[in-house]
């Protein structure tokens, strides 16, 4: 289903038009607005009259984390307190947190982008959708609240946590779509297994988003759920969830261009790169009120494909994020991803897709271990058929990796699970405080 | 003359193995034989208990992983030689033992087998008269 198919479907060339009208007017409306654009763009010697069309985009500054940060909390605001109706903030790791401010026009954009994520997974006003993201000052549980809403589905609000309640009402109530972090929706299926309550389902559909997740994981939770499984990817910094969204053909993600530019970068160079390549993902707003931002550095490691879709959209497809940037490990000068040991994990039935990665320094030389669960009803009770496991996990990790690394076999469920985003990596060698 | 061992899966922890032994200590199931199978990081722990079944259900509730696994258990003279001599029988026979833990007290040794064919093995250690120990009598041993 297609929920605007104006938009959606819209000719490459008239969505350049439409683009290149709308940066022009959201660089209007930061230069006379936030001091913070207005001195970046002094500082470039442009004005937003050296904006004529989507081209000029490369023009730009960049914005990065830390200029969110520095900003903090409302600097990057471009429209006056009187006109915000909603704060949001990212929990912030590290420092200050990344503060949001909408407008109400940016809130009917959001739970439009919403809307679409959700219509291109096939639901509609006959569907009863559970959020179990999180409501507060994350985007992830008002964000897809507002988007059900808006396709007229019956909405549980559940927030996250409370496993058990969640189950209850799932079956209860009669779930047909989900909507939590892909880490959780393992976590939630691995309770209803063991609670053996599957048959009582009605689950259809799942998004998923707020942290990254493979191939592998996405069939694992659509067997095991009995749904289609949907990525949602979005961001605080931009508006939060429904940036970009799957379709069921689940090849890329649609990027919502009328309302965000994406654009791929070297991030060395920081030059654009052509279709296809790999690259950090930029992205700029060009509707938004309350805080626009100008190609804002993401981090995320991914590519653009501008064909047309089999289901009839028209908009740029990223494809899955390859990871991040500041995720990335550098083990022995080679450059490494959990998402790529979890893909390896999910090839071997008798590893569950619950890992952590140790990463340590002993004698100048890069330790790299990785832990795996054994899933129970795979444990052998021959020591050499366990041994042969991890020699060949540790075969493919270094196939696929390039890498060595001690695989460390641990007991079923011993690894922590997470409500949020998923910790996957200690990183005991502290070579940026030295 | 089977018998059910457990074969529990542990990771080099401390603690972990008191934990197992608590669970069953708890649940009022006796442990009459076991050991411990290790590599660097884990340990494959094989017991024999007086309730296999209910122990299983009980550790496989808490999260481990655990299986069970047909054994035997036989009583052999304990005297120099006896132990080869039932071994050369076996492997006359062309069977193959997969590992075996034993134990000997006063004039007896009870070896615990895990061959890799079970029904031949029992078929000719019963040929020759030894002497198998049957499931019930270690089983039995709660009520004891
Ligand atoms: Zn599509």
């Amino acid at each position: 289903m297609i929920w605007n198919e104006t938009y959606e479907c819209l000719s490459r060339k008239e969505m350049r038009e439409l683009q290149g009208k709308r940066l022009f007017n959201t660089v209007e409306r930061v230069y006379y607005n936030s001091p913070f654009y207005r001195k970046k763009m002094q500082e470039l010697g442009i004005t937003p009259e050296d904006i004529e069309s989507v081209e000029d985009l490369a023009k730009l500054p960049f914005t990065v984390k830390n200029d969110l940060r520095d900003q903090y909390p409302f600097g990057l605001f471009s429209s006056p307190m009187s006109e915000i109706v909603r704060l949001h903030a990212s929990s912030g790791t590290t420092g200050k947190p990344i503060v949001g401010g909408y407008t109400r026009k940016d809130l009917n954009i959001w739970s439009e982008v919403m809307a679409r994520t959700f219509s291109a997974g096939n639901c509609d006003r006959g569907d009863m959708f559970q959020i179990a993201y999180g409501y507060g000052l994350f985007t992830g549980g008002l964000g897809a609240h507002a988007g059900a809403e808006r396709i007229g589905a019956s909405v549980i609000p559940i927030s996250s946590g409370n496993t058990e309640k969640q189950i209850q009402l799932m079956t209860d109530f009669g779930t047909t779509a989900l909507c939590c972090t892909p880490s959780y929706a393992l976590y939630l299926a691995e309770m209803i297994d063991k609670m053996g309550v599957g048959n009582k389902l009605k689950l259809k559909a799942g998004f998923f988003g707020a942290e990254p997740w493979t191939e592998g994981m996405r069939k694992e939770l659509e067997n095991k759920l009995s749904i289609k499984a949907f990525d949602i990817f979005g961001l605080t910094e931009i508006i939060g969830p429904g940036v970009a969204y799957n379709c069921s053909e689940q090849n890329g993600l649609h990027f919502n261009e009328d309302h965000f530019i994406p654009e791929i970068i070297d991030p060395n160079t920081l030059q654009p790169l052509p279709a296809g390549e790999v690259g950090e993902l930029v992205i700029t707003t060009i509707t938004k009120e309350g805080m626009p931002i100008l190609r804002y550095r993401t981090k995320d490691l991914t590519s653009l494909n501008y064909e047309k879709c089999s289901c009839g959209r028209t908009s740029a497809r990223m494809d899955k994020i390859r990871g991040r940037s500041d995720d990335m490990l550098i083990i022995r000068g080679i450059n490494v991803f959990p998402s790529q040991v979890e893909s390896v994990l999910l090839e071997f039935s008798e590893a569950a897709p619950h890992y952590h990665l140790f990463v340590d320094r002993i004698n100048n030389t890069d330790v790299f271990e990785i832990h795996v669960e054994v899933r129970p009803e795979f444990f052998s009770d021959h020591l050499s058929q366990m041994l042969n496991l991890k020699k060949k996990i540790a075969h493919r990790i270094q196939s696929v990796l390039g890498i060595s690394a001690e695989i460390k076999l641990v007991e079923p469920r011993s690894i922590e699970r997470s409500t949020g985003k998923a910790k996957r990596v200690t990183d005991k060698r502290n070579i940026y405080n030295q | 003359m089977l018998i059910k061992q457990l074969s529990i899966f542990l990771e080099n922890k401390t603690g972990r193995l008191t934990e197992v032994t608590d669970l069953l200590g708890d649940a009022g199931i006796n442990l009459s034989a076991f050991t411990i199978a290790e590599s660097s990081d884990f340990g494959i722990m094989r017991v024999i208990v007086s309730d296999p079944d209910k122990a299983k259900q009980i550790l496989a509730q808490k999260g481990i992983a655990v299986s069970l696994t047909d054994v035997i258990c036989l009583q052999c003279p304990n005297t120099p030689g006896a132990l080869n001599k039932t071994l050369q029988l076996l492997s006359a026979g062309g069977i193959s033992v997969e590992y075996m833990y034993a134990f000997a007290v006063n004039e007896f040794a009870q070896v615990v087998i895990r061959p890799d064919k079970i029904q031949e093995c029992i078929s000719l250690l019963q040929e020759n008269h030894y002497e198998l120990i049957k499931a019930d009598d270690f089983y039995a041993f709660k009520e004891k």
